[in-house]
């Protein structure tokens, strides 16, 4: 989308794309919550302040995972720690997002083989859309994970939201295969007459929607 | 005090028979003593006077392994007026199976709080349970972690609350491998405007 750079003075009216508008709001005010779990967090809170100042891009970190748009997994994720860090992640509303900062919560980093204590990945219980390599990764490597993370919120349309296809596959779980689950804006898997079926009372699960 | 005055004052105490061996040969030597006893003679090297143990400088749990069949918990004390140290051990005998009773070993909490939480550290990694300790239950692993994991013999869990425990290849076998990217916007190669005139 095509926001003037100039104050031309003429115009006033701009025509775009409801997609690129509501893609542009969300990717150029993305909420992180206020939540660090080791060393990755001192770099994290490094990007923040004013020598690398993500408030630039409209990343100011929040206070309360009810106002977060995306999660920064900033540290070792230990057993102890991974209930309280997916039920920070089910507090968020949709849309959310998951950066998976340093090479501890991508895949349990040096303690990969012998750590007892720690989630070989923290993709393991949150799915996770940019993983960011380094020990710890340097404020610019957070910065590069943030601008392909705006890079994938750009794709989004309104008319396949990730949420619902998320809830679809994983109601679809039982006949579909892991390729299948795969969620792709591109080659959606899940066409209308599914989903027209699924909100058919007769085949919908009653025990997975408790509000029907 | 040196080592061989610290043992004779023991000794002298509480009769020779709650030493069990020492080794005065190491560079730090040590005591063992008598496992039920350990907290009556680490109260009196503590209070009396000519002895005066007020810092308790570590305490460590030691698993010798399944075919040992032993574990041992060190005391290192140490005077702070007096600048003497004194190494004191205990050992029990281990439990290779769930099904046989911890080993126990008298608390010395009581004594120097600092060791409520060491004490704390060594049931949680290394399984020996202390007697009379007023808050036994583990330290760093969850509450309802199984086993203890710096045993010789310890075996990973496969699940805890769902997760699976061991490496393996999770990214491939987990189901989900991220959404693949395409970018929109095309990358500039950087064109470096203050190029060196020739």
């Amino acid at each position: 989308m095509n926001i003037p750079q100039d104050k031309t003075g003429e115009g006033g009216v701009i025509i775009t794309k409801l997609d690129d508008l509501l893609n542009w709001a969300r990717l150029t005010s993305l909420f992180p919550m206020g939540f660090g779990l080791a060393c990755c967090a001192i770099e994290m809170m490094g990007a923040y302040a004013s020598g690398y100042d993500l408030d630039r891009f409209g990343i100011i970190p929040r206070a309360s995972p009810r106002q977060s748009d995306v999660m920064i997994v900033a540290g070792t994720v230990t057993f102890k720690m991974a209930d309280r860090v997916r039920r920070l992640y089910e507090q968020m509303p949709e849309p959310r997002y998951v950066i998976s900062m340093g090479s501890c919560s991508n895949c349990g980093g040096p303690y990969w083989e012998h750590g007892y204590h720690v989630v070989k990945g923290v993709d393991r219980i949150i799915p996770v859309d940019v993983y960011v390599p380094g020990c710890p990764p340097r404020p610019e490597a957070l910065i590069g994970g943030f601008l392909r993370l705006q890079e994938i919120i750009r794709q989004e349309t309104i008319r396949e939201p990730r949420a619902v296809q998320q809830i679809m596959a994983k109601r679809m779980k039982g006949g579909m295969n892991n390729e299948e689950l795969i969620m792709t804006n591109e080659e959606p898997k899940i066409s209308n007459d599914e989903l027209g079926m699924n909100n058919d009372p007769s085949t919908s699960d009653d025990q997975q929607n408790p509000v029907t | 005090m040196l080592f061989g005055e610290l043992r004779d004052f023991i000794a002298a105490q509480f009769g020779a028979e709650v030493i069990v061996s020492e080794n005065a040969d190491n560079l730090q030597p040590y005591l063992v003593l008598q496992t039920e006893r350990l907290a009556e003679v680490c109260l009196e090297l503590h209070d009396n006077e000519a002895t005066y143990f007020d810092f308790l400088s570590s305490v460590t749990g030691i698993d010798n392994g399944p075919e040992a069949g032993t574990m041992e918990v060190v005391y290192n004390l140490y005077s702070i007026p007096y600048d003497h140290h004194l190494m004191l051990k205990v050992i029990v005998a281990r439990n290779s199976t769930t099904a046989e009773p911890i080993p126990v070993v008298p608390t010395v909490s009581h004594i120097w709080r600092t060791a409520d939480w060491q004490e704390r550290e060594i049931f949680d990694l290394v399984g020996i349970l202390f007697k009379d300790h007023p808050d036994m239950r583990r330290i760093l692993c969850a509450a309802d972690w199984e086993g203890h994991p710096l045993r010789k013999d310890y075996q990973l869990q496969d699940y805890y609350h769902g997760i699976k425990v061991p490496y393996d290849q999770h990214n491939e076998n987990s189901g989900f491998r991220g959404e693949p990217v395409k970018l929109i916007s095309h990358e500039d190669p950087f064109t470096d405007k203050r190029e060196k005139p020739e």
